[in-house]
């Protein structure tokens, strides 16, 4: 009845802007949920080795001073934990996320495969029948680990079951976007922690809280292996921001942000991307002159906040740009659209 | 098998309609459906080998094997999310229509019945609204009372004179049917406007085939999965003229609409673009689509939204979910809206009562499918009829649907019928009545095993430039015992309908 045809052979099909923008946000709250298991799970560790003011570095490393000041007195181990998890009333919590992913999910559901959807729905009703038992200190280490494997199976069924056309590129670019992002917080969740004084850095305690780092990002093994004996903060530092091959490094997430910008212009003939490509570059070419050393001398918290505002500028960007704010004839934005899917923004900051 | 007379029920007439007895300790060793018909045991009274042999393996299943499927089934609805969702205030909560596992039964010479009576209606059911939107023939002639039609709320002066592309106004309907004592069908009403439940019909299919494949194995049954298809091609068809490759899209109110789910699966099915409202903008009186490209031209919308908020600029000017300009573009011929705006009027209870006569009329044929015999409140005699039999009488508001503000009176208790009886007086033309039927029975698993429940049938007709009809259809049932209201809001839940290939 209908020929089968080479997508990109032929002129490719139209994307809803509203379409656009669920994916990349449903895969950045998603890769965000993994990131924040990650950092739950390696503060954990810090605070098990010493590190006094671990929990605090959390609610700072995301900018939620204010918020969660305004209703806890302590950064304590159980308060934090509960805000970043089970918390409804926090945004920033996993159970938040998590809704908004399925929010986001629900809306695209007409575009995303039925194995997608199943497992997002699984996943997302787990996240919500979570309750204070589960988050008790000796459960919480499992329950990160449970909350990234199941992400990383969404990542898994999304590579192996999202058709590839423009809805798929979007969504990738929100990943790596998200990604680039969450590595800049996870370095500093230990400056946080542990303002390295001149007697400190270097140490054991110091050391064994880069490696913390390392393996909450999954990059321990893979360190090792290129830098050997190497065990330098600068080293570790320069390793988590600048290699080329760790798929959660900065440098490999910008890079793929950029082919993804590319892949829109080019094979979608989207010219609105050629600006956003030129911002990526830009910050790409900065990250490249510099060593991890020189961006440490400069200071490196001060760098991580200045490329979390760059991201962010960028994503403002891919929305005025793909999805618009529509007109003055058109609808009103604050009637009754829910609010999980529409004007999403960076909300970690 | 348990008995090998199980494979031949109800050979003797006179037998078919009181309760069998059956020796043996199958499913259906207590199964007992009384006077009702019974959609499985009795079929149309003559033995079906094929339905046979269907019940004879439903009858060797062991109990706690049948439960057991039914809970895999649920599980699996759920995790799939065929769900409506139930907001509260903090909270989203995500229900599965209570789905029955034993399949409903029709014969293929059932089906064809079913299938004539459906297109029929519809054919006439069209015609009417381009009457009544045009020349008025039938009102001129006296055959319906002018003011029920055109005093009627859901008549549309914006339709009066727009020539709708193929003449057709319902391009989808679900034609609400039950059977008698008898087995006979009779009509409840026609769904003219947004009828729902089609996704229920094609999921439940797959549900019931992947955990009953044992009962359904060698059965040759029709196929539902082609839904999307004649949609599509319908939608595609009546597209404005001079359009090489119409942009079909599915309008919804969005996801916290509670049949979002169902959107959701005719979007993919079709393979067109679910759109909202706020996607939509016209411009020049064209419709167009917010892409990541820019505006890109709309053809055909389906729409599953009531035609109140499909526009503020000529309807409803508080609806947020709707497209400022859409109906000047549709009467400009610019966009095909389907179902067409204004259909209201057409399966409006009162206006029901008068579809064997719209039948005639128009196709100078009798009905296929007879209409139950009703009583219309805003005539005199049918108010006196009503109020002197309001105890064997159901009395419906022609304005709701849902299965809300009904009363059946010899279910009602003499509080009930006397509250009632003072809302009728108040506001009679707001009600019809009709004789209680006793809705046929389809076996069904309960908490003591298989027990008769009532089951009504919507099957849904697709119309494009011809009308297709999906064979079987939603076969609702009332889950609570004795109950007559299969409305899901209302305890219901569903079954898959196989239809005999033969």
């Amino acid at each position: 009845m209908t020929t089968t045809v080479d997508p990109i052979a032929t002129v490719p099909l139209p994307l809803l802007s509203r379409y656009a923008e669920c994916t990349m946000w449903l895969a950045r709250y998603m890769e965000r949920i993994e990131n924040l298991a990650r950092i739950i799970d390696v503060t954990e560790t810090f605070v098990r080795s010493g590190a006094s003011d671990g929990w605090r570095a959390i609610v700072q490393i995301n900018a939620d001073e204010e918020r969660f000041f305004a209703t806890h007195d302590a950064a304590t181990a159980r308060s934090v934990i509960t805000f970043y998890t089970i918390d409804t009333e926090n945004p920033t919590s996993i159970v938040s996320l998590a809704h908004a992913a399925r929010e986001n999910a629900r809306s695209l559901r007409p575009v995303i495969s039925t194995e997608m959807w199943s497992q997002l729905n699984i996943f997302t009703k787990f996240i919500r029948s979570l309750n204070r038992e589960d988050i008790r200190p000796s459960e919480i280490s499992q329950l990160c680990a449970r909350i990234k494997q199941d992400c990383q199976t969404h990542t898994g069924i999304t590579e192996g079951t999202f058709y590839r056309d423009q809805a798929s590129i979007f969504y990738n670019a929100g990943r790596h976007l998200e990604r680039a992002d969450q590595i800049t917080r996870l370095i500093d969740i230990k400056y946080h922690t542990l303002l390295p004084s001149e007697a400190g850095v270097g140490s054991e305690v110091d050391i064994s809280q880069w490696s913390a780092v390392l393996r909450s990002a999954a990059g321990y093994h893979a360190y090792r292996r290129v830098m050997t004996a190497d065990i330098r903060p600068s080293s570790i530092v320069g390793f988590l921001l600048k290699s080329e091959a760790f798929p959660r490094s900065l440098s490999t997430n910008l890079r793929h942000l950029h082919g993804n910008l590319t892949q829109l212009r080019r094979d979608y003939n989207l010219r609105g991307a050629s600006r956003i490509v030129g911002r990526v570059e830009h910050l790409r070419n900065i990250l490249d002159q510099q060593t991890a050393t020189e961006i440490i001398v400069r200071g490196l918290h001060e760098f991580n906040d200045w490329i979390q505002s760059e991201l962010q500028d960028i994503q403002r960007e891919i929305a005025n740009v793909f999805w618009p704010a529509p007109g003055l004839a058109a609808i009103d934005a604050k009637i009754s659209q829910p609010e999980p899917v529409t004007g999403q923004t960076q909300s970690q900051s | 098998m348990a008995d090998k007379r199980d494979g031949q029920p109800g050979q003797d007439p006179a037998t078919q309609n009181i309760p069998e007895t059956q020796s043996g300790t199958g499913l259906f060793s207590h199964y007992r459906n009384g006077h009702f018909f019974c959609e499985l045991t009795n079929s149309d009274g003559t033995p079906d080998p094929q339905i046979d042999l269907i019940r004879s393996r439903l009858d060797a299943l062991p109990l706690n094997d049948l439960r057991n499927r039914a809970r895999q089934a649920e599980q699996e609805l759920y995790n799939l999310g065929i769900t409506f969702t139930v907001y509260s205030e903090r909270d989203a909560i995500d229900r599965i229509l209570p789905f029955d596992l034993v399949p409903r039964i029709l014969t293929q010479a059932e089906w064809r019945h079913v299938d004539a009576g459906v297109k029929q209606r519809v054919r006439a059911l069209n015609m009417f609204l381009w009457d009544i939107y045009h020349d008025q023939k039938i009102l001129n002639d006296g055959i319906i009372p002018r003011d029920l039609v055109v005093g009627n709320p859901n008549y549309c002066p914006a339709m009066i004179g727009l020539d709708v592309p193929g003449g057709t106004y319902v391009h989808v309907s679900g034609t609400d049917l039950v059977r008698d004592d008898s087995g006979r069908f009779l009509v409840l009403e026609d769904n003219a406007r947004t009828p729902s439940g089609v996704s229920y019909v094609i999921e439940n299919r797959h549900t019931t085939l992947r955990v009953m494949p044992d009962i359904a194995s060698g059965i040759d049954l029709m196929p539902v999965d082609e839904y999307g298809v004649h949609l599509q091609n319908a939608l595609a068809e009546l597209a404005p003229g001079g359009v090489d490759d119409p942009q079909v899209v599915l309008l919804s109110p969005g996801i916290y609409n509670s049949a979002y789910f169902e959107h959701v699966f005719l979007a993919r099915e079709m393979g067109v673009p679910l759109v909202e409202g706020r996607d939509l903008v016209t411009e020049n009186d064209r419709v167009y689509m917010r892409t990541t490209a820019g505006l890109r031209p709309v053809h055909s919308i389906y729409r599953r939204l009531n035609d109140d908020f499909l526009d503020p600029e000529a309807f409803d000017p508080t609806s947020m979910l709707g497209v400022p300009g859409l109906v000047e573009a549709y009467r400009k011929g610019n966009v095909t809206i389907a179902n067409a705006i204004g259909t209201g009027v057409a399966d409006d209870k009162a206006v029901y009562a008068y579809m064997p006569r719209i039948i005639r009329y128009y196709l100078a044929e009798e009905p296929i499918l007879s209409n139950v015999e009703t009583h219309i409140c805003a005539e005199p005699e049918g108010l006196a009829y009503t109020l002197a039999n309001l105890n064997n009488l159901v009395v419906k508001p022609v304005g709701e649907s849902g299965g809300y503000g009904l009363i059946i009176g010899p279910h009602a208790t003499k509080e009930e019928l006397a509250e009632f009886r003072t809302k009728l007086e108040a506001d009679p033309s707001n009600y019809i009545s009709q004789p209680v039927i006793s809705l046929s029975v389809s076996p069904t698993l309960c908490e003591d095993g298989l027990e008769p429940r009532h089951v009504d049938l919507r099957p849904f007709a697709v119309t494009g430039k011809s009308t297709w009809v999906l064979p079987g259809g939603l076969s609702r049932v009332a889950l609570r015992r004795g109950s007559l209201v299969v409305n899901s809001s209302q305890g219901g839940g569903s079954k898959d309908t196989w239809v005999i290939a033969q």
